[in-house]
């Protein structure tokens, strides 16, 4: 029997579309599906899902420290409430992603949370307030960073003491 | 001129010690008279790291301190996050289990909607109503200790289930409370939909168009308030909610007025659901063996908090603590949507528009700093004088409630 359900139809979709992310789409579960883009080709497959296949809402991007590059995924739903995971990954040495605030105005405070916490350049953010950390905190530090002790941060503050 | 803006405008700050939203916060509110010309808000001054914290605790340990991310919802964030936990390790939780933990997702929406009914009644001056409601919240409160064992912070969640299970005695001591609790909240929706002074003082305040509110990605009630009708209950459903029959209540309004009849609407629902889920609540165990470790792996659970949708991500390595935990709160979603709804508005609708997307308001003092955008004395004004401020400047346009707290409830059959 063929499996017609809305998930396999969004994997076909994309893989019709895109045919580099065969074998990258994993449907996890019902209304679940989660797909490993190449940072080249995120900005297409984003558009896509966003403006063609109808996944009209951003739940949140999570950043992720990954050892050797620096994950991102945008949690895209439908209003049926399937779930498309897009996940990237970038250089640590230069983790430069695009901003998505001209799709989803509401994902600005998403990524200076990216900024702040695991140290990602967004292009196309717009200046403003920093969030979530405070105005104060010392440059260079990533607290989501794997890497990233308190204890580096006391040290820093007995540095500028 | 300075930073462009005309010699009449002021500049506002209103916080960090702000607790209008969970989170404390700053806006910073141009202001031309009395009309808010513009307003920017600086987040995370509640920033505990729980997320890195989360990644050095087990699964349980973390659990924990996840549920304490927020005191009023704080079974939303436990959930969300052990459902994503139970999800990586493929449990099979107990029918049960999911009954009780939707139960007192349910009970949790009841006493935070009647908290914020009686923080928004506070706001506007209708100080009756904030008694009623808080009155009316104990009983929900003394339902959720009785289940739980704990007015916040329930603990009821476990790996693989629930912790504690429903007797029979506390099933009607349940049906009871919502039995008294619905004709409080018809009474409540009866004063919503007939009193003049409520509906003219929350009418055309705190606008945000079915468009706007898409747009700025704004969830919730404050969303369903704007026609938009999404509800992860019914849409993603989780835990019990796939076996329910509710509707999502929604309204044209477009302000705070509507805000408040999706709300008291929302009560109604909540008590339907709590019948059905006493009535069908399966026999069996409330929980299934979870291992220490969690297999590699990760999902992405969703949830309807009282506030809004509430999103966990988790990713497992195979060890006894998770790789990351990712947490977004409705709040966050419906920061954007309240600049929005304050630009060309009164200062003084700034209580309630703020107060109308949450429901968490603290007492404790709150400092407002006026600044004249030419570097003069600051003036400081609490959050109180800010209230009083809002209550005489509608009072002097008519709208009123002095007399109205003296003689509402009149009617009262309790």
């Amino acid at each position: 029997m063929t499996d017609t359900s809305e998930e396999k139809t969004v994997q076909d979709q994309l893989q019709g579309r895109f045919p580099y992310l065969a074998q990258h789409i994993r449907v996890a579960r019902q209304r679940r599906i989660f797909a490993d883009v190449p940072a080249a080709n995120l900005a297409e497959v984003f558009d896509c899902a966003v403006r063609q296949m109808g996944f009209s809402m951003l739940c949140t991007i999570t950043g992720l420290d990954l050892a050797e590059s620096l994950g991102v995924i945008y949690h895209l739903a439908r209003t049926s409430g399937v779930v498309l995971s897009l996940s990237t990954s970038v250089d640590r040495q230069a983790p430069v992603i695009e901003s998505v605030t001209q799709y989803f105005p509401a994902a600005d405070a998403y990524e200076r949370e990216m900024v702040d916490l695991l140290g990602f350049e967004v292009r196309g953010l717009a200046p403003g307030q920093r969030y979530p950390l405070p105005d104060s905190w010392p440059k260079g530090q990533f607290p989501l960073r794997k890497d990233w002790q308190p204890s580096m941060l006391e040290k820093d503050e007995g540095k500028n003491a | 001129m300075h930073d462009g803006k005309s010699p009449d405008e002021v500049t506002i700050s209103v916080g960090p010690q702000h607790p209008a939203l969970k989170e404390p916060e700053s806006f910073s509110l141009t202001l031309a008279g009395e009309k808010i010309m513009a307003s920017s808000v600086r987040l995370g001054y509640n920033h505990r790291g729980i997320e890195k914290a989360a990644e050095d605790k087990t699964y349980v340990q973390a659990l924990y301190l996840i549920e304490r991310i927020c005191g009023i919802c704080s079974h939303a964030h436990a959930t969300c996050f052990i459902q994503a936990v139970e999800e990586i390790a493929a449990l099979d939780v107990p029918k049960r289990a999911l009954y009780i933990r939707t139960l007192v997702a349910e009970l949790e929406r009841i006493h935070s909607h009647l908290l914020w009914l009686g923080v928004a009644g506070h706001e506007i001056g209708f100080d009756t109503l904030l008694m009623y409601t808080w009155r009316d919240r104990e009983i929900v409160m003394d339902v959720l200790a009785s289940l739980t064992g704990n007015r916040v912070n329930y603990g009821i969640n476990t790996l693989g289930g629930v912790r504690r299970d429903v007797s029979q005695e506390q099933k009607e001591e349940i049906l009871k409370a919502v039995d008294v609790l619905e004709e409080r909240t018809r009474y409540y929706i009866e004063v919503a939909s007939q009193e003049v002074t409520l509906i003219e003082r929350l009418s055309g305040v705190g606008v945000m168009s079915h468009e706007d509110a898409l747009r700025l990605g704004a969830v919730g009630p404050t969303a369903r308030a704007s026609s938009v009708d999404r509800d992860v209950r019914r849409d993603d459903p989780y835990a019990a909610y796939g076996e329910l029959t509710f509707k999502v209540v929604t309204s044209d309004k477009n302000d705070v007025y509507g805000r408040t009849l999706v709300r008291v609407g929302e009560l109604m629902e909540s008590y339907g659901m709590i019948r059905q889920l006493v009535k069908n609540m399966p026999d069996g165990p409330v929980t299934v063996k979870a291992p220490r470790k969690i297999p590699a792996g990760e999902a992405f659970s969703r949830y309807e908090a009282p506030r809004g949708e509430n999103v966990h991500y988790v990713k497992a390595n195979g060890t006894e603590k998770p790789e990351r935990v990712k947490v977004r709160a409705p709040t966050l979603a419906n920061v954007q949507a309240v600049s929005h709804m304050l630009k060309d508005r009164y200062l003084a609708d700034l209580p309630i528009v703020i107060a109308a997307i949450d429901p968490c308001f603290s007492c404790t003092d709150r400092m407002i700093g006026v600044s004249d955008m030419e570097g003069g004395p600051k003036r400081v004004m609490t959050w109180q004088e800010l209230r009083s401020y809002s209550i005489e400047w509608h009072r002097a346009r008519g709208i009123d409630f002095s007399a109205l707290n003296g003689r509402f409830g009149v009617r009262e059959k309790r």
